[in-house]
């Protein structure tokens, strides 16, 4: 039996606004707990919510970005349920008339391939605040700093049939909200979390099976995970004769598992009914007209841009403009050198390495897009090797200096290649005269030993000789003399 | 329009999303009560409005909006004075794990 696998995902985006959607409390992260928390937040008696501009600004900005239709008169409502980090015992959301209605984004996967993902809708709403429970025995903590937050939520169609699609998805929406600049895409803080509702179904089958929705997910990677463990989990209990239970569920990084949600053992039911204390939100041609004009390059458009005229593949152009920063990072390297392929390479290998490896973000890089374009320039023209401009970019990566010249550098350290011919000549002879077992075995056919022979003399030369060119000489040389 | 009776089985349902504790003796009149205003919501809904726009709200006016500036400051110590249960800067709850 082979089975298909459905996916639609919830994705809910933290807005970019310096106060909350219904308060003028700072929206600021990390701040000590409940100092952001005022007495809008906490749901004091007598407080009235007034909206925050920004907010609807940002969620029609995405909007427009997405073609998706405007609801140009658009309604909050209640959301009733109880729960420690809700003081209101209610969240205010948009159920009924949605800010963002019916839209669309192409996803480019792994393998190259396009996917349309429907967007259902997106509707603005407010965060809740966080529980904590170290150093509390037998309590929790209630933080309301985050309470209030503005949220995005971006609904999608069931349009995804695998993990690695669904990641895709959430990839170019991290990347859109990020160029849009409606969100600062920081997964870790969690600005962008999602729920993804997961089901399987026969291949061919029409109607969908039964679903279940891993909430929270903030991560890429645990994104991944969590849709494959429970793909595995359905396809065992189907293909076992048990039947699937619609669940919410929690994924369980440490043990890669999904369990349910203890408090959503009974189904909830959130009789939602319009906000009394909000009237609704009118969107006039003229507001949009104005958000058109500010809409900045998407990452489609500087896709095809890169490809167009950088001439990068579009596995490369859809790499680099997957994130804005790194994207200006990038280009701003090829302007420094004018090599549009070795920067690819370098911002793609090592730079993107160097940064994987420290935890750090480009815009905080150890070494400057500027430094890294001297570095191209100075392989692209044969000063250095692709060996010295590893050492190099090491070097300068170690140090973080963003006052280090790459050219004097290079010169105060003797790193230019050996370009001399009678310098590389005469280790060259020594190689030669040094391993007369290897120079014989050339002889006898067995070219593969050149390597080694090239390798020693790259040694000698502290890896300032250019291989290329000692291999030309190694060659003519066991060639002709005796 | 169909008439909505509430059966107890709604109102004890209704009450834990509510999360109202109902003595069993208040349950009858509870019950009654809610029906009563069931009735008088059949009695509304039976109006043709098939040509009206919803209302979401009966003021004849749209939302103000704020610009979006920092206006509060930090007045943690005060609104945790209010309450006996607060630890560390923290509100506490009895525990609740997911």
């Amino acid at each position: 039996m082979t089975w298909e696998t459905v996916i639609g995902l919830e994705i809910h985006v933290q807005l970019a606004t310096n106060s909350k959607i219904f308060s003028g409390a700072s929206t600021r992260f990390g701040a000590q707990p409940n100092t952001q928390a005022c007495a809008v937040d906490l749901a004091m008696p007598g407080v009235l919510p007034v909206l925050n501009k920004q907010a609807i600004s940002h969620a029609l900005t995405f909007g427009l970005a997405i073609n998706a239709e405007i609801g140009l008169h658009s309604t909050f409502d209640r959301k009733n349920y109880f729960y420690p980090d809700l003081p209101k015992g209610y969240q205010i959301t948009q159920f009924q008339h949605p800010i963002v209605g019916r839209g669309s984004v192409e996803v480019i996967l792994e393998d190259g391939s396009h996917i349309n993902v429907g967007i259902t809708r997106a509707h603005l709403e407010e965060d809740a605040g966080k529980s904590v429970h170290e150093n509390m025995p037998g309590l929790t903590g209630i933080d309301l700093n985050r309470a209030g937050t503005p949220l995005l939520e971006i609904v999608s169609e069931p349009d995804m049939h695998s993990a690695q699609q669904a990641v895709a998805y959430f990839k170019k929406m991290h990347a859109l909200v990020k160029y849009l600049r409606i969100c600062d895409g920081n997964l870790n803080e969690g600005s962008m979390r999602c729920d993804a509702n997961v089901s399987i179904r026969k291949s061919g089958d029409t109607t969908l099976g039964v679903r279940t929705e891993i909430k929270n997910l903030n991560s890429f990677r645990f994104l991944e995970k969590a849709i494959n463990y429970e793909i595995e989990r359905q396809i065992e209990l189907l293909e076992s004769g048990q039947k699937i239970q619609q669940a919410t569920l929690l994924y369980d990084a440490d043990r890669n598992e999904t369990r349910p949600m203890r408090s959503k053992e009974t189904s909830e039911d959130y009789r939602y009914f319009p906000d009394p204390d909000l009237l609704p939100i009118l969107i006039t041609q003229a507001d949009i007209d104005v958000l058109k004009k500010l809409t900045p390059e998407l990452p489609d458009q500087r896709r095809l841009r890169f490809q167009e005229t950088l001439a990068l593949s579009e596995y490369d152009a859809n790499w680099l403009t997957a994130d804005p920063d790194i994207a200006d990072y990038y280009e701003a390297t090829v302007e420094q050198c004018n090599n549009t392929k070795l920067s690819a390479n370098w911002v793609m290998g090592e730079l993107s390495a160097v940064l994987n490896r420290q935890e750090l973000p480009i815009t905080s890089a150890p070494i400057t897009a500027k430094q890294l374009g001297q570095i191209i320039s100075k392989i692209a023209d044969d000063t250095i090797s692709g060996k010295i401009a590893k050492q190099i970019f090491d070097d300068i990566t170690r140090q973080a200096d963003p006052s280090v010249d790459v050219n004097e550098f290079i010169k105060q350290n003797g790193l230019t290649q050996m370009n001399d011919e009678s310098q590389i000549n005469d280790i060259v002879d020594q190689t030669i005269l040094a391993n007369p077992d290897q120079v014989q075995q050339f002889r006898d056919g067995k070219h593969k030993v050149m390597g080694y022979l090239v390798g020693q003399v790259m040694k000698q030369s502290q890896g300032k000789a250019n291989p290329k060119q000692v291999s030309e000489m190694l060659t003519a040389k066991l060639k002709t003399q005796p | 329009m169909p008439k909505m009776i509430i059966e107890l089985e709604d109102l004890k349902n209704l009450a834990r999303l509510a999360k109202i504790h109902l003595e069993p003796d208040a349950e009858e009149n509870s019950k009654t009560d809610l029906n009563r205003i069931m009735q008088m919501i059949a009695e509304m809904q039976s109006v043709d409005t098939s040509d009206i726009q919803p209302m979401a709200n009966p003021l004849d006016a749209v939302q103000r909006l704020r610009l979006d500036k920092v206006t509060e400051s930090d007045h943690r110590e005060e609104f945790l004075s209010l309450t006996d249960h607060a630890q560390h800067g923290f509100y506490t709850v009895p525990r609740v794990i997911e």
